[in-house]
């Protein structure tokens, strides 16, 4: 009976492995810039937490990673994957945001040497909702987190900071509260590359996880930087700059008009989060898993605005 | 090459194998009897409906803001304890209400920590403890039941709100109070420091129509941050709505509004 089980396990592995590892694609967006397209699923055991989109800047002396994916063997294949592109030393790795589809990969490369850069709110959010994050991915992931541990900044960025990957300087940008309270984004000028972490999603329903004004706010600020293409944390690799970001704005606009009317009739948290935006369904993936979840947090920041 | 094919099998082989042996886990305490113990004093409990209900989400969508509406089934009722039987501090409110103050329903928000019973227990005026369970599912990971904004959580403590909404029944007024509170667990580490953040918390609220108790409410962590209470009361004329809330760490905050239409 062990025995059996033990073998089902070792075979789930080597598919995991399979599914995971061998088909990590990094895909050149454009010259020295790469990027692995994450599923558009919740993390799980199978797709090894890899869900969001992950990239890497290549300078002539040094490469920048940003973002590590949802677990170390995520973080591990996406090394591997790099390592097979450029022999150039990792000098930064970049977290756009605290949320573990983004950071548990942290770990794969706590021993290149590179320096983790973050804003200046990501080792507090980290701290704070670290052990809660690997406490309830447990269930999904199982022995994905055993050695996960999460890797802090030591570069914190204030407002903006210029990185020099050798001939090549990327200039990354923290947020007020948008999508999080931790927002990053990196934009390479050589390329006309921005990198916005999950102050865009594509498909993939937007997550507002910080503060739905201040993400409405963010997006018009993010409108005004020059770049030709964006990769975004959810959704396609690679969407044509600034337009990507329309559907997510009107679902937030919709989102909050429909909220606003809701406190303004003196409806409850409990009745307008049932119904608020859900007009949006047809447009998104993921909807009912994050939707009425962004109504709630939603509900709950406008409710204060209201005479 | 070889070096990167081979590794990562024996990585995750290794791991799923312990995934394996954490499967096994021991069978989950029922943390119920020893909140009756704890909160109740072992009090006999009559589990039935009739004289308070609870409306909770089946699954809470947002972990840190759950909303929970307590009915008030049998008119007299004196308390209603509402807890939250995994949180790290279950006991999420406990209120009292003012004679004839006629309270019928009371909404607030909680935060729930993983899948959880949440139970009400209502007194009736000869002190007889009854109650009502729920099943609540916290979803994804992702909710963690953290503040949203740290930053603004802090430089806003202690203001408050009050609003008024138009009521069904005539002879019943509903209104919110919302307080801006972090409401912050202590079960946070300082990056820095390593060191344990204090808890900050409403412990204390007490809403009154001119002299008279409305309600008052000892809550602990399992509020969510900026505490709300959104209630169904008798009106008895008073012009001004008053609260007083106090936190663990010794503020007082204090709000009066006037009651739109009272004669």
């Amino acid at each position: 009976m062990l025995q059996r089980t033990i073998r089902r396990l070792a075979i789930t592995c080597l598919c995991l492995v399979a599914s995971g590892a061998k088909s990590f694609e990094l895909s050149e967006i454009a010259p020295g810039v790469f990027v692995h397209q994450g599923v558009t699923a919740l993390m799980s055991r199978d797709n090894l937490g890899g869900i969001a989109n992950l990239g890497a800047i290549v300078g002539a002396e040094a490469v920048a990673v940003i973002d590590t994916g949802g677990s170390r063997a995520e973080g591990a294949a996406f090394l591997a994957a790099l390592q097979q592109r450029t022999t150039k030393p990792i000098r930064y790795v970049i977290d756009t945001h605290v949320h573990p589809d983004h950071i548990f990969g942290n770990i794969a490369f706590r021993d290149t040497g590179a320096v983790f850069v973050g804003h200046k709110n990501l080792a507090r959010a980290m701290a704070t909702r670290g052990p809660h994050y690997l406490s309830s991915f447990r269930e999904t992931m199982g022995a994905l987190l055993d050695d996960v541990i999460l890797v802090p900044p030591t570069l914190a960025v204030e407002r903006e900071t210029i990185l020099d990957l050798g001939g090549r300087a990327i200039t990354l940008k923290a947020w007020r509260t948008a999508h999080s309270d931790s927002d990053l984004t990196v934009l390479d000028p050589q390329s006309g590359t921005l990198f916005t972490g999950d102050l865009l999603f594509l498909q993939h329903v937007p997550i507002v996880d910080g503060s739905l004004l201040g993400f409405l706010a963010v997006i018009e600020e993010l409108r005004k930087i020059e770049a030709v293409r964006v990769v975004p944390g959810h959704g396609p690799a690679v969407a044509p700059w600034p337009q990507a970001l329309e559907a997510q704005k009107a679902y937030l606009d919709h989102l909050t008009r429909d909220l606003r009317a809701d406190i303004a009739k003196g409806e409850t948290l409990a009745r307008a989060v049932t119904t608020a935006g859900r007009g949006e369904k047809p447009n998104w993936l993921l909807f009912e898993d994050y939707h009425t979840r962004n109504a709630t947090a939603g509900f709950a920041e406008l409710e204060w605005e209201a005479p | 090459m070889s070096h990167w094919t081979t590794s990562p099998i024996a990585i995750v082989a290794a791991l799923c194998l312990s995934a394996g042996a954490a499967l096994a886990q021991e069978p989950k305490i029922d943390p119920w009897p020893g909140l009756v113990t704890d909160i109740f004093h072992d009090r006999a409990i009559a589990a039935h409906e009739g004289v308070v209900a609870l409306d909770a989400p089946k699954r809470a969508e947002d972990a840190a803001i759950v909303p929970m509406t307590i009915s008030l089934l049998e008119p007299g009722l004196r308390a209603a304890t509402l807890v939250i039987d995994e949180n790290p501090m279950p006991m999420a409110a406990a209120f009292s209400f003012g004679e004839g103050a006629g309270v019928t329903k009371i909404e607030t928000r909680v935060r729930v920590n993983s899948y959880t019973n949440v139970h009400v227990v209502g007194q009736t005026s000869d002190g007889a403890l009854h109650s009502v369970v729920k099943f609540v599912k916290a979803s994804g990971g992702c909710s963690a039941p953290a503040i949203k904004d740290q930053d603004e959580a802090s430089a806003n403590l202690g203001k408050m709100k009050y609003r008024e909404f138009a009521s069904e029944n005539p002879a019943l007024r509903e209104a919110q109070i919302m307080i801006r509170h972090p409401n912050s667990s202590g079960l946070q580490m300082d990056p820095i420091t390593r060191a344990y953040i204090p808890a900050h918390y409403v412990d204390k609220v007490e809403v009154r129509q001119g002299e008279a108790l409305i309600f008052s409410m000892e809550g602990g962590i399992s509020l969510s941050e900026d505490p709300s209470f959104r209630f169904a009361y008798k009106p008895n004329g008073a012009k001004v709505m008053r609260v007083e809330a106090r936190d663990n760490q010794g503020n007082v905050f204090k709000g009066e509004w006037p009651i739109g239409g009272a004669s």
